[in-house]
């Protein structure tokens, strides 16, 4: 068994004669706050997709958490969390009712749920929103409810995909600073995002473009590697090409 | 066994709870139903509105216009004076029916040489027309007999055929309609509720929340269907307790398999919407094929059309609607009070239904976003 929360080989996914993703090779390692980065269309959704087995690889393997994703998909889930780009959860629930829902789906019982769930709470400060519907959320709200709903089986692993799309930037500071908390206590955490401030902040990065891993490594790093001064010169540049 | 169901169902509970205005048609479609299919809907035509000449002006002839009328199936609108003026009535709807009687028609009757009526109906309506031509047909008999016993000096017929009409003596049209309208209603709203519950979480964007937990697809599929089999039951007891206390619709048989057969085919329903569900994109789409489905489960159920009168091909299309057996099975129970013994066939038909299609929609659905 590796030591990687995540490592993929060779991982290619085609739909009809469009290669979103072209034999992508990542290793992240435990307690990571790792980025994808890249314009619209270069894969990044697909990458989450697959990793959290929402899409079957057409190639290559994947390992997260120790669980071959391609082999035995059903198993990934228990270990994972999930934030998708658009608001999943039932917004003619309660915020309390989703956090109740979603640890009973993944397996809380009693005392422990509640114990969890108060955690949760705690941590996100939810708790003066418990009796409010989802849906009457504001979008910082929404996307720590999110945020929870994904944390209350203590996955090992986080798939955040875009998460603060729509969110104020005083909401995304304080939920970058949330992600970092929970990488100090071991959680992986693999986030989208095409904000460059969002992209400073990871630890390390994979800049896709067109479905190629162009560059790895630090956020400097990556940012000398394509050619630029900064990650935003990085970033444009690789889009003018894309597009070009 | 199955773990996530239990928090799967409540959460559907609760989102069926708030959607007050889903909740409120589910409730109120079957009495509504009832009611419009109890009082307005009748198949046996009376008080045909009926066009008079009477060219005979006698006692003979106002006599047999009188034992028209009491059959109850005509009512004399009008009496005219010529024939174009009837023919006019007719034509302009109305009068449904008339009657002509000619000017030697006492005169006849009293030489015993033949006398005639000619009665007339619109025939564009099918249903009225076989009425008023049966009522016709035996008010001629009776007469007749009348003339020819009074003529031979006997009060009693040689031959009398007695027919027994058994299980709905009265012959009463809402012993026929209540139980086919429970099965209306419960494949109505059932198969349309679950054919929708997928593909809205799909449209809503929840399910691709949902499909990377660990719930299986069985959790999934059951935890769907289980808060309206409720609401299924509810609607039944609803239609059969309105039918028995406002039309005098009869429970003759067992209450218990009367509720057994019901949950077993409210589950097929539900598992039928539910395999729907795993067809469609689109909450329309799921919408048009419940419709799609809706035609064949009025026409060729026997829920208003007798299937034996069916082609054969069509009777075999029926016998693929569950609609179909569970109406057999429910008439059979509410009017004959027959027991589990006659109905068996049509209750593994039933139970097959449901194990079958949930089956399917289980294959049919994949956790996975394409």
């Amino acid at each position: 068994m590796t030591d990687c929360a995540v490592e993929t080989r060779d991982l290619t996914r085609r739909f009809g004669t469009l290669t979103a993703v072209q034999h992508l090779n990542l290793a992240i390692d435990r307690g990571e706050v790792f980025g994808l980065l890249g314009p619209n269309g270069s894969g990044k959704t697909t990458t989450i997709r697959m990793l959290c087995g929402l899409l079957d690889p057409s190639e290559g393997s994947a390992i997260v958490a120790g669980v071959d994703v391609r082999k035995t998909p059903e198993q990934v889930k228990t270990r994972i969390g999930y934030m998708s780009q658009r608001f999943g959860l039932y917004e003619d629930l309660t915020v309390g009712e989703n956090l109740d829902f979603y640890g009973g789906i993944y397996g809380l019982r009693g005392s422990a749920q509640r114990t969890r769930s108060d955690e949760v709470v705690g941590f996100l400060g939810l708790g003066q929103r418990l009796d409010q519907l989802a849906g009457q959320l504001s979008g910082g709200w929404k996307q720590r409810l999110a945020l929870g709903c994904a944390l209350l089986h203590r996955p090992p692993v986080l798939f955040l995909d875009e998460p603060t799309a729509g969110v104020d930037p005083a909401a995304r500071r304080s939920f970058w600073r949330t992600i970092h908390d929970l990488a100090t206590t071991g959680t992986t955490v693999l986030v989208t995002t095409h904000y460059m401030d969002e992209a400073e902040r990871c630890d390390r990065l994979a800049m896709l473009s067109l479905g190629h891993l162009i560059a790895l490594g630090t956020p400097d790093e990556v940012a000398r590697q394509v050619g630029g001064k900064t990650l935003e010169d990085a970033f444009i540049i690789l889009q003018e090409r894309d597009e070009s | 066994m199955m773990p996530r169901l239990w928090p799967m169902i409540r959460k559907e509970f609760i989102q069926m709870r708030r959607d007050r205005l889903t909740l409120g048609i589910m409730f109120g479609i079957p009495v509504i139903q009832l009611l419009m299919f109890g009082f307005a809907i009748q198949t046996d035509v009376r008080h045909i509105p009926t066009v008079v000449l009477d060219q005979s002006r006698t006692p003979d002839s106002r006599a047999i216009v009188q034992q028209l009328e009491n059959t109850g199936n005509f009512r004399i609108a009008q009496y005219v004076d010529d024939r174009p003026a009837l023919d006019r009535a007719i034509a302009r709807g109305d009068a449904q029916a008339g009657v002509v009687i000619p000017n030697d028609y006492a005169r006849a009757l009293g030489h015993g040489t033949g006398a005639s009526i000619q009665v007339i109906v619109d025939a564009s309506d099918p249903l009225s027309s076989q009425s008023a031509l049966a009522a016709a047909a035996g008010v001629a008999q009776m007469r007749n007999i009348e003339i020819l016993a009074a003529a031979a000096g006997r009060a009693t017929l040689p031959l009398d055929i007695r027919v027994r009409p058994r299980y709905n003596p009265g012959l009463r049209n809402p012993n026929y309609i209540v139980p086919g309208l429970v099965g209306v209603i419960l494949t109505m709203t059932m198969v349309l509720i679950t054919a929708m519950a997928i593909v809205r979480e799909r449209e809503r964007g929840t399910l691709e929340q949902l499909i990377v937990t660990p719930i299986t697809k069985t959790e999934l599929m059951i935890g769907k269907i289980t808060p309206y089999v409720g609401v299924g039951l509810f609607q039944m007891t609803a239609v059969l307790a309105l039918g028995r206390f406002v039309f005098g619709v009869p429970l003759t048989g067992s209450v218990w398999l009367l509720y057994g057969t019901s949950l077993l085919f409210i589950v097929a329903s539900l598992a039928l919407g539910l395999f729907i569900s795993t067809l469609v994109h689109t909450q329309q789409q799921a919408m048009q094929m419940s419709f799609f489905l809706m035609l064949p489960s009025i026409l060729l159920s026997g829920f208003m059309f007798p299937r034996p009168a069916m082609p054969v091909f069509f009777q075999w299309i029926g016998l693929l609607l569950p609609i179909t057996h569970f109406l057999k099975v429910l008439r059979g129970i509410l009017l004959k009070g027959v027991g589990v013994t006659d109905l068996w066939q049509e209750l593994t038909v039933l139970a097959a239904f449901a194990v079958v299609l949930i089956a399917l929609a289980v294959r049919r659905f994949h956790k996975t976003l394409d």
